[in-house]
């Protein structure tokens, strides 16, 4: 049995795809979830109930939608480029997906432990922005392409300094593997031998950048209700608009993962003793999408201008100084080697 | 047939019938699209090579940044295609013969082409033993040919300056935003508040 999954083509094959499989289906149930907690979080802020009355404490809400998005009519503008109208939703849904393959859910938990893991990362992440350009052209409408236009120029900012800010780990890493950036934080100290530690102002910048990659408030500029109704998403009804509205929060949820795996220790447990496991890693990014849910909540929308200058005037010469800092410290072992953990090869 | 093979076939045909596409389809857009499917599949086929480091820059940078930016150019052009399609008598000649010069030309070198001794072995001696090809690539660009590399981005950084110089425009009657000065604006220097008397007005 063992040998027929290991050695035959069609037993290899079927086993990364139920791993595959595995990932996706968890993946997405824990996504309705997330986004019932999600609208739960904001209303509490607001002092609202938020979703309460489908099943148990509104907790079946979720499906309730997802039911109600496929049932509903598929409306398609006249003039729409229909082959590229409906690629785009795939496209958004896809990219986001696949990335989850080199995620590194616990020691050795990770569908492909590929040594490029983190460029895997950013370039699956930067073909997101087809689907939005994609829908946004293919409507044939003003709104959807000023917001495509929006969206993927603000995308494309936010790429260039989460790419320094990576830069910056894989450093102290040696690897640009997801696991071996984990396992470079496994140290005495628990919680304060992770990188958070070392990189912390790089922490702040990270998140930052994540709520404006993935278009989270305050940076919810393509969709900005008050002036472009809903940015390249308007035209989209139905099924198209679903998926769209799952990969947005697959990629939300992805940079919760991603900020857990390079900051915060992925599966380590923080208190020295207590086991490692794919529970920490679970905790972890909920933790920070309750952290994403908030800002949704608490923060107004910036305005264009001043998200790129945050971008291109503050973040990039930032993100770019500290790479420098970083590998000057990690170059001369200093502060007791924090920046050079090349545990790993390298 | 290895599953290999197969994904080297998948990724060759789709690259060369993408590529086909790209030259041939009626909306630039779809052009752009199409040649955005031919880079996917070329990566496809570094990774098959073992040369994962390069796939990985091929789809961050021709994907994410190039093709971009050729995708917002065409999007933006307006295009008329009726005139284009017109147009296309005219040009046929031309690029038919300079077709075939490149095909003659092409034909040319490769039947004088004669391969080094030993080259087999040079090509399968990629990265030594144990070495994955980005720390191999590192290890070239960064530490063995480091001067090369710093006056080659020493030149890019003066193109882009000169890209800059060229075209930026001393514009006096616009308008601009100052951040900080927005910053530190004080209520008490732009704002007054006056008592208004009913049925006065001010």
């Amino acid at each position: 049995m063992v040998d027929f999954f290991y050695n035959t083509n069609l037993g290899i094959f079927l086993l990364v795809t139920l791993e595959a499989l595995l990932v996706i289906v968890l993946l997405l149930v824990a996504l309705a979830f997330l986004m019932y907690a999600d609208r739960k979080i904001w209303a509490a802020v607001q002092m609202r109930k938020g979703p309460n009355i489908v099943g148990v404490f509104g907790l079946l809400q979720s499906f309730a939608d997802f039911i109600k998005y496929i049932v509903k009519e598929i409306v398609v503008p006249a003039g729409a480029d229909k082959p590229v109208y409906f690629l785009a939703p795939m496209i958004s849904l896809v990219f986001p997906l696949i990335v989850w393959a080199v995620i590194p859910f616990a020691d050795g938990w990770v569908v492909s432990d590929m040594n490029v893991g983190i460029l895997y990362v950013l370039a699956a992440s930067s073909l997101v922005v087809y689907g939005v350009i994609m829908g946004g052209w293919a409507s044939n409408s003003k709104y959807p392409f000023l917001g495509a236009l929006r969206s993927a120029a603000q995308m494309i900012s936010y790429e260039v300094s989460i790419g320094f800010i990576i830069i910056g780990v894989i450093l102290s890493t040696g690897s640009l593997n997801l696991s071996d950036i984990v396992r470079a934080q496994d140290g005495n100290y628990g919680f304060f031998s992770w990188y958070w530690l070392p990189q912390l102002p790089m922490v702040v910048l990270f998140f930052v950048s994540a709520l404006a990659e993935t278009n989270r408030p305050p940076f919810d500029l393509p969709e900005a209700e008050s002036e472009l109704v809903a940015g390249y998403q308007v035209e989209y009804s139905s099924t198209p608009f679903l998926l769209f509205m799952i990969g947005e929060l697959t990629e939300v949820v992805f940079m919760c993962a991603m900020i857990s795996v390079l900051f915060f220790g992925g599966w380590l447990s923080p208190i020295p003793g207590l086991p490692d496991g794919i529970l920490w890693m679970v905790g972890k990014m909920a933790f920070f999408f309750f952290l994403f849910a908030l800002v949704k909540a608490i923060t107004p929308r910036y305005r264009y201008d001043q998200l790129m200058r945050l971008g291109w005037k503050v973040f990039l010469p930032m993100s770019l100084g500290w790479v420098v800092l970083v590998a000057f410290f990690a170059q001369y072992h200093l502060f007791g080697g924090a920046y050079a953990r090349w545990v790993v090869g390298g | 047939m290895g599953i290999t093979a197969v994904a080297f076939y998948l990724f060759a045909l789709v690259s060369v019938v993408s590529g086909l596409m790209v030259v041939i389809s009626r909306n630039p857009v779809h052009s752009v699209l199409w040649l955005v499917l031919a880079f996917f599949s070329s990566a496809g086929l570094f990774v098959l090579l073992g040369a994962e480091f390069v796939a990985m820059l091929l789809v961050i940078v021709y994907m994410g940044a190039v093709a971009v930016l050729f995708l917002f150019v065409v999007m933006m052009l307006d295009v008329d295609f009726a005139e284009l399609r017109g147009q296309l008598a005219q040009y046929l000649p031309l690029g038919l013969l300079i077709g075939v010069i490149l095909l003659m030309e092409l034909g040319l070198v490769f039947s004088q082409w004669s391969f080094a001794p030993g080259h087999v072995a040079a090509r399968a001696a990629v990265t030594p033993e144990g070495v994955t090809n980005t720390a191999a690539l590192g290890q070239l660009i960064y530490t063995r040919y480091i001067y090369l590399f710093q006056a080659s981005g020493l030149i890019l950084l003066v193109a882009m300056i000169g890209a800059i110089v060229l075209t930026m425009r001393h514009r006096t009657n616009i308008k601009r935003q100052d951040i900080l000065e927005q910053i530190y604006r004080d209520p008490a220097a732009s704002m007054d508040l006056k008592d208004v008397k009913p049925g006065q007005g001010l």
